[in-house]
């Protein structure tokens, strides 16, 4: 009982990463009949926004501690970071300390700015022209981001740490009533949950609640109709792009210290979220996330001792397994719409 | 160079046409195919002579690549190419997993070398049947769905290949250190082990592949290798089935799935055998790549089937022009002419093509360069890919086609319009 | 025993009856024409001819064979054609193409691995194509691609398309809709032309009546999914039930 809990735990946080992802991608291909394989890069980049945020925080001035000696008997050169000097010895800290959290203010607004120059610059001329050139188009372009991080970052993880506050584990087993240590989580997955949660719950309450929205999912029932309506929908579609792109991007932000980034993430991440798409049913936003836990927790499981003893490597290869068997047995995926993708 | 598959036929108002009539046709091609396959075939055997234009000891000599490596890369590449362009090309169906069946028939060509001696014929007849048999059960559940469901299923199959070679198939595949030979493997037909104890290499009949004449004319060195000329061979003959495949009434079928798959059903055609016969095809092309590949180097690794592999062959296919004959070969030869040369390409190499500037513009224009070339060559290949699918989307044949109509109507303005829309 | 035996079809779609007890029977060799207005099950009674949609109930018999069940490509393989509404061609290949494909499926069946044969070593099924093209006036834009030719000639090549695989029965799904009236009457002279010429049985489902009474040989009507009345044009021209049917309950 307590690993079946511990499994489910273990698959939530990348659960929380598929669903996020497949639902900006999902919500683009429902929105703008796009289908965007530079998803997985907006993600990466998104995890380097966090990284670059904790560099500039990190910046620093060298000082010459004249009190300290250093091993050859000169005096002390000691890094100085700049927001120590700005707001003091524990401000600075803090700040540093928080870095990762704090990145998602500053991806935000770099994230929907890239969404929008991915739109206007490019993906809105491909609407017109078939899947198959959509894919490579935008599969061209993950390349030339993920090359761009790579010669600006390097090709090496890097690791970026949470704030200490949530480092170290939470003892679930003792709340279930099982012993204590059994049941082991992560605080900061259990953050990433939360937050994946949040956000999950936010991009659903503003497409349910709002004007804006309404018109979205109006428009991704039936494009021409809202269109003729004299109501500007590609206008509208080009800020869904943007939220899409941010939602990747937090994304990013947050799973950097559960996975130190690197270049090729995003392409690793990808892959699966497209396959967590098709089996939520191509342009269904809860498919996507149902799925995206569905397969999440399902990996976990299928990583478990006891079940690679009984089917080897199945851990590697459940995700792609029940995909297939689900676009064979469901052509819609589990929550599609008539009529979306088919011939 | 250019080639009428994808193109709009010329204006010919005549009433029976002399193309499509047999006429003249020698080794079963049309003159103008006949002239294509020629035209490849002198190139592919000059290609040693032709890729090596700098003097061996020029400043420029490294964008010689006539070494036999890189240019057995080429036509491998090329066949892979070509076969990847008989499915997507002529159907339509986009595979992003069609490195599987190179990873297969790479696989299966080395387990040859290994129980059964080291002469390549078993080894690449067995790449072709494995990868065949694979792509039969992949296909026949992958087109079971068209568009995108039918990349990411292919995607899907390929991944899972690529896990199960990576993780828990490692008795048969090696794992993460590969395939390779060793001394104690039984070759039952040949020689466990080589005169002088080594492992022994891959041969035709008795003749090594890794053979190689250096041939010095003056300042230019060439190498003739016989690997090299083996997997041109091939490459010819699999071109030359491929124009016969292109030409024939199946290739025709496979143009009607890609055009009008509901016409195709109301005109009493089953479109499933048909596509699948393309993907069965192509697959086995694919598992002839490989077999050459270990052929020429016994070894093979799993990250030869990870679906950046596969989405390579689509670039090249994309980038040479989809659905031509010669499109696939020129973009395999392009991309893996850029992968082996400018990957080489440093500063210092840089720095002493710009010396002629002043100092300060030559650091400058150092510096813009810097991340296009070596280890950067991938972002040069990625705004390639970008730039053809957005301007070029029939690639480099279609430019080439272009150019030579521009070429036309700037000499002859009685050529006016090639166009061959009737007004209406 | 007519060439094409429909009989007691229903289908439903949810809550909403498509066709009801819909019999239907056309004689060979004859022009027989579905009419209706919009929403009477006329598509949806064709899309069961052809094995598109399957009937909830009842047989459809052709040539005394049952097509329920078969797939499309194989009820055109048993001698039925279809036209589309909008003339569904390969736009991609050129005119002469279109016409060798279903002279291919004609010859050779559903599938046929002729991988490594030259489609211009075909000199039979060339110039059978190409008397057919002249026969509808495309000769000269033998080597154009269908996807660059007008709409009346996609038309009239989707038509040579069907009738080069000389099939028992033509479907026409409404083949003058949206076209001006100029090329109305030429498709009229069209298909009189085609049906002096050779023996065929041909079923047109048509909105506009100027074309049905210029054509057909009986007409049924069709009205809320059952067929009201099956007559000559003459009866049916002044029949009360049609034009009741046609001007609405509030006649």
């Amino acid at each position: 009982m307590d690993a079946i809990i511990l499994q489910i735990l273990n698959g939530l946080d990348k659960g929380s990463a598929y669903a996020l992802i497949a639902l900006g991608l999902t919500l683009i291909f429902g929105t703008l009949g796009v289908v965007n394989f530079a998803h997985g890069a907006l993600f990466m980049i998104g995890a380097f926004c966090a990284v670059t945020l904790s560099r500039l925080i990190e910046s620093s001035r060298t000082v010459i501690d004249e009190s300290r000696t250093d091993f050859l008997g000169n005096p002390m050169e000691v890094q100085v970071p700049y927001v120590v000097d700005w707001f003091g010895e524990s401000g600075g800290a803090f700040l540093i300390d928080w870095a990762v959290p704090l990145s998602i203010l500053f991806a935000i607004p770099i994230m929907i700015t890239i969404g929008w120059i991915m739109e206007r610059g490019l993906i809105k001329h491909f609407y017109k022209r078939p899947h198959a050139d959509q894919i490579l188009v935008t599969f061209g372009l993950a390349i030339v981001l993920q090359e761009i991080i790579k010669y600006f970052y390097g090709a090496n993880p890097i690791p970026t740490p949470a704030p200490s506050a949530f480092q170290g584990s939470f003892d679930f087993g003792v709340l279930l009533g099982f012993d204590p240590l059994t049941i082991l989580y992560p605080y900061w997955r259990l953050v990433y949950f939360a937050f994946a949660a949040l956000i999950i719950g936010g991009v659903f309450a503003f497409l349910q609640f709002t004007t804006f929205g309404m018109v979205v999912r109006a428009g991704m029932a039936d494009r021409e109709t809202v269109g003729l309506l004299g109501i500007n929908i590609d206008r509208r579609f080009t800020i869904m792009f943007g939220i899409a792109a941010a939602v990747a991007g937090l994304a990013g932000v947050m799973y950097t210290p559960i996975n130190p980034p690197n270049y090729h993430m995003g392409m690793d991440f990808l892959v699966l979220s497209f396959v967590v798409v098709v089996v939520g049913g191509m342009g269904s936003l809860p498919g996507a996330v149902l799925a995206g836990f569905l397969l999440g927790i399902l990996e976990s499981f299928a990583s478990m001792r006891e079940v690679i003893d009984l089917i080897p490597g199945i851990n590697q290869v459940i995700i792609y397994l029940v995909a297939i068997l689900i676009l064979l047995t469901r052509p819609r995926g589990l929550m599609g719409r008539k009529g979306v993708m088919e011939e | 160079m250019t080639d009428q598959t994808q193109s709009a036929p010329a204006q010919r108002p005549a009433a029976t046409s002399p193309d499509t009539r047999r006429r003249g046709a020698t080794l079963g091609l049309a003159p103008r195919d006949l002239g294509l396959f020629l035209f490849v075939a002198g190139l592919t055997l000059c290609a040693p002579f032709l890729l090596n234009p700098f003097p061996a000891d020029s400043s420029l000599a490294q964008f010689n690549a006539g070494y036999p490596d890189l240019m057995q890369r080429f036509v491998i590449f090329g066949i892979f190419a070509i076969g990847f362009n008989i499915l997507f090309g002529l159907t339509g169906y986009l595979s992003f997993g069609h490195a599987a069946f190179l990873g297969v028939g790479s696989y299966a060509g080395v387990w040859m070398f290994k129980l059964i001696g080291m002469d390549v014929l078993p080894a690449i007849a067995a790449s072709v049947i494995t990868a065949g048999l694979f792509s039969v059960v992949i296909g026949y559940v992958s087109l079971r769905r068209s568009g995108i469901y039918f990349s990411i299923l292919t995607l899907a199959f390929a991944q899972m290949c690529f896990a199960l070679a990576y993780s828990v198939l490692t008795p048969i595949t090696g794992g993460e250190t590969g395939l390779q030979l060793s001394l104690s493997d039984p070759r039952i037909l040949g020689a466990a082990a080589s005169a002088s104890g080594n492992i022994p290499v891959p041969s035709l009949f008795g003749v090594e592949m890794r053979e190689t004449t250096d041939l010095r004319l003056g300042a230019w060195s060439f190498s003739l290798n016989v690997g090299y000329y083996f997997c041109a061979a091939v490459m010819l003959v699999a071109f030359y089935l491929a124009i016969r495949l292109f030409r024939s009434p199946f290739g025709m079928m496979l143009r009607a799935v890609k055009s009008n798959q509901q016409r195709l059903y109301y005109t009493g055609l089953n479109a499933r055998p048909y596509t699948l016969g393309a993907f069965v095809i192509s697959g086995m092309y694919a598992g002839l790549a490989g077999g050459l590949m270990v052929s020429m180097d016994p070894l093979a690794g799993a990250e030869r089937m990870q679906w950046t592999a596969s989405g390579e062959v689509v670039l090249m296919t994309i980038l040479g022009g989809a659905g031509t004959l010669i499109g696939p070969v020129l973009g395999a030869g392009v991309i893996k002419y850029f992968e082996n040369i400018f990957s080489k390409l440093n500063d210092s190499v840089l720095h002493g093509w710009f010396a002629f500037l002043p100092d300060g513009l030559e650091n400058f224009v150092v510096a813009i360069v810097h991340p296009f070339v070596g280890k950067g060559w991938h972002l040069t290949l990625g705004l390639m890919f970008m730039a053809v699918v957005i301007f070029l989307p029939g690639g480099l044949v279609e430019g080439g086609q272009r150019l030579s109509r521009l070429f036309r109507r700037k000499s002859g303005p009685e050529t006016r319009s090639t166009n061959d829309t009737p007004a209406e | 025993m007519g060439l094409l035996e429909v009989k007691d079809v229903n289908k439903r779609f949810g809550g909403l009856q498509a066709l009801g007890d819909v019999n239907l029977s056309v004689a060979e060799n004859t022009v027989h024409a579905i009419i209706g207005p919009n929403g009477a099950g006329k598509s949806t009674l064709l899309n069961c001819l052809v094995g598109k949609l399957i009937p909830d109930t009842g047989s459809v018999m052709f040539a005394g064979q049952s097509v329920l069940g078969r797939k499309p490509f194989e009820i055109n393989q048993m001698g039925i054609s279809r036209v589309f509404q909008t003339p569904e061609i390969f736009g991609d290949l050129t005119v002469f193409e279109n016409m060798m494909i279903p002279l291919f499926a004609k010859r050779d069946g559903a599938f046929r691995m002729h991988a490594f044969e030259a489609v211009t070593d075909e000199a039979d099924l060339i110039d059978e194509a190409e008397r057919m093209l002249a026969e509808v006036n495309m000769l000269e834009k033998r080597d154009f691609h269908a996807g660059s030719l007008s709409r009346g000639d996609k038309r009239r090549l989707e038509m040579a398309m069907c009738l080069i695989q000389r099939p028992k029965l033509l479907l026409l799904d409404e083949p003058t809709a949206g076209m001006a009236r100029a090329d109305t009457n030429n498709t009229i002279d069209l298909l009189k032309e085609i049906k002096s010429k050779r023996d065929i049985t041909m079923c047109i489902i048509e909105h506009d009546m100027h074309v049905v009474f210029s054509l057909a040989d009986r007409i049924t009507v069709l009205a809320q999914g059952t067929p009201l009345v099956e007559d000559t044009p003459e009866n049916i021209k002044g029949h009360p039930k049609v034009k009741e049917a046609y001007l609405g309950e509030a006649a």
